[in-house]
């Protein structure tokens, strides 16, 4: 069973490298911010992966916080996008 | 953000807390269960936890107390599997598009209005138009329900213009016809 | 290799191949708006079913909880930030792409 893991592991990576043309080359700094949303999503299952194949379970808490601060440093660079400022005085 | 009556401000605190603890429970379970026994003071360091973080910020999660709570509760669970069929669908749909050589789409913007007004309803809407086949919510406005949406292509755009299978759904589950 | 694990390849198998199409979608949609449309979706159930797939395999215990969680936490999250993202270029002014023109 750990070959399917390694395989799936590869594969995420394989993609992350993907996303990562958009990361660097994209037109545009919208085209950036979403493709490092993805990249960061796509880390997520690749913490849950990387524990299932060491054994190790304490990734999976890893990963729930990792996802909590991807969302949250998304939602801050649309915002200071759009309005030119993160929180109003 | 002001509470109306006491009532509200102790719903809002208790949903709070409980949220907050089994967040903490989840993260930390396997501190507080040693086989064949549960530690009692790891236990009381997450109340307190919990009750300092619900003391502080319960206003941001729960702003006012809504009515019928467990009746709509009950309407979302066959909502939510007809939902999960949907993102399927969705899914293969963009799939089959990417995959075709010639890429047969044709982008559009679509606007319309709905009857629904609490934030739950709007945000339930908003986020099954974004996993639902072929369309995303660009931006809602509150006050008169109105919704800008980009489609890709005619399809989609009319699933959603002419058929109003969703805003139906959705208005039934919470009761906002 | 026993049954269960048959079916748990069999869904990592499946996300694995929409993770493929997400990332293609992203480098092949002619625009910022339509790149989304493959991101938002895609993505978004291939994640969710390796997930599955690691619960299916991991059987009944507390970490299939903590997964279950995590599934639902992406389910939430990951329309919602591509709803962000998406707002905050409408509403500076980006353009969307018509049927003719030049990618970009």
């Amino acid at each position: 069973m750990i070959e399917t893991f390694l395989a799936i592991g590869m594969v995420i990576i394989f993609t992350i490298l993907l996303s990562l043309y958009r990361l660097v080359l994209g037109p545009g700094v919208f085209n950036q911010i979403a493709a490092s949303n993805v990249i960061g999503t796509k880390v997520i299952v690749l913490l849950v992966v990387i524990g299932f194949i060491f054994e190790r379970p304490m990734f999976i808490d890893i990963s729930l916080l990792y996802a909590a601060l991807n969302f949250i440093a998304t939602l801050l660079m649309a915002r200071y996008l759009e309005r030119g400022e993160i929180c109003k005085a | 953000m002001g509470f109306k009556s006491k009532g509200e401000k102790a719903f809002s605190m208790i949903v709070t807390f409980c949220a907050m603890f089994i967040f903490w429970v989840l993260l930390s379970a396997w501190i507080i269960y040693i086989p064949q026994h549960y530690d009692l003071i790891e236990i009381s360091k997450g109340i307190i936890c919990a009750l300092i973080v619900t003391l502080i910020s319960h206003e941001l999660l729960v702003s006012k107390r809504g009515e019928k709570v467990l009746l709509k509760t009950l309407r979302l669970i066959p909502y939510l599997f007809w939902e999960l069929w949907q993102i399927v669908l969705a899914t293969f749909d963009v799939a089959y598009r990417v995959i075709h050589p010639k890429m047969p789409i044709d982008p559009r913007i679509i606007e319309f209005e709905t009857t629904l007004r609490s934030d739950f309803a709007l945000t339930t809407l908003a986020n099954s138009i974004t996993l639902t086949p072929g369309t995303i919510t660009i931006l809602v406005k509150p006050e008169t329900g109105k919704f800008w949406v980009h489609a890709l292509a005619e399809k989609p755009a009319d699933a959603l213009l002419v058929d109003k299978t969703m805003q139906r759904k959705v208005a039934h589950v919470y009761m906002e016809e | 290799m026993q049954g269960v694990d048959i079916i748990a390849t069999v869904f990592m198998a499946g996300g694995a191949f929409f993770m493929i199409t997400g990332a293609a979608g992203l480098l092949r949609f002619p625009d910022f708006y339509t790149r989304l449309h493959a991101t938002g979706k895609c993505d978004t159930l291939g994640e969710v079913l390796i997930i599955v797939g690691c619960m299916i395999y991991q059987g009944w215990s507390f970490l299939t909880l903590k997964l279950l969680f995590l599934s639902l936490f992406i389910f939430i999250v990951n329309p919602t930030g591509t709803h962000a993202i998406m707002k905050a270029a409408y509403v500076t002014g980006l353009k969307p792409w018509k049927k003719g023109e030049a990618r970009r």
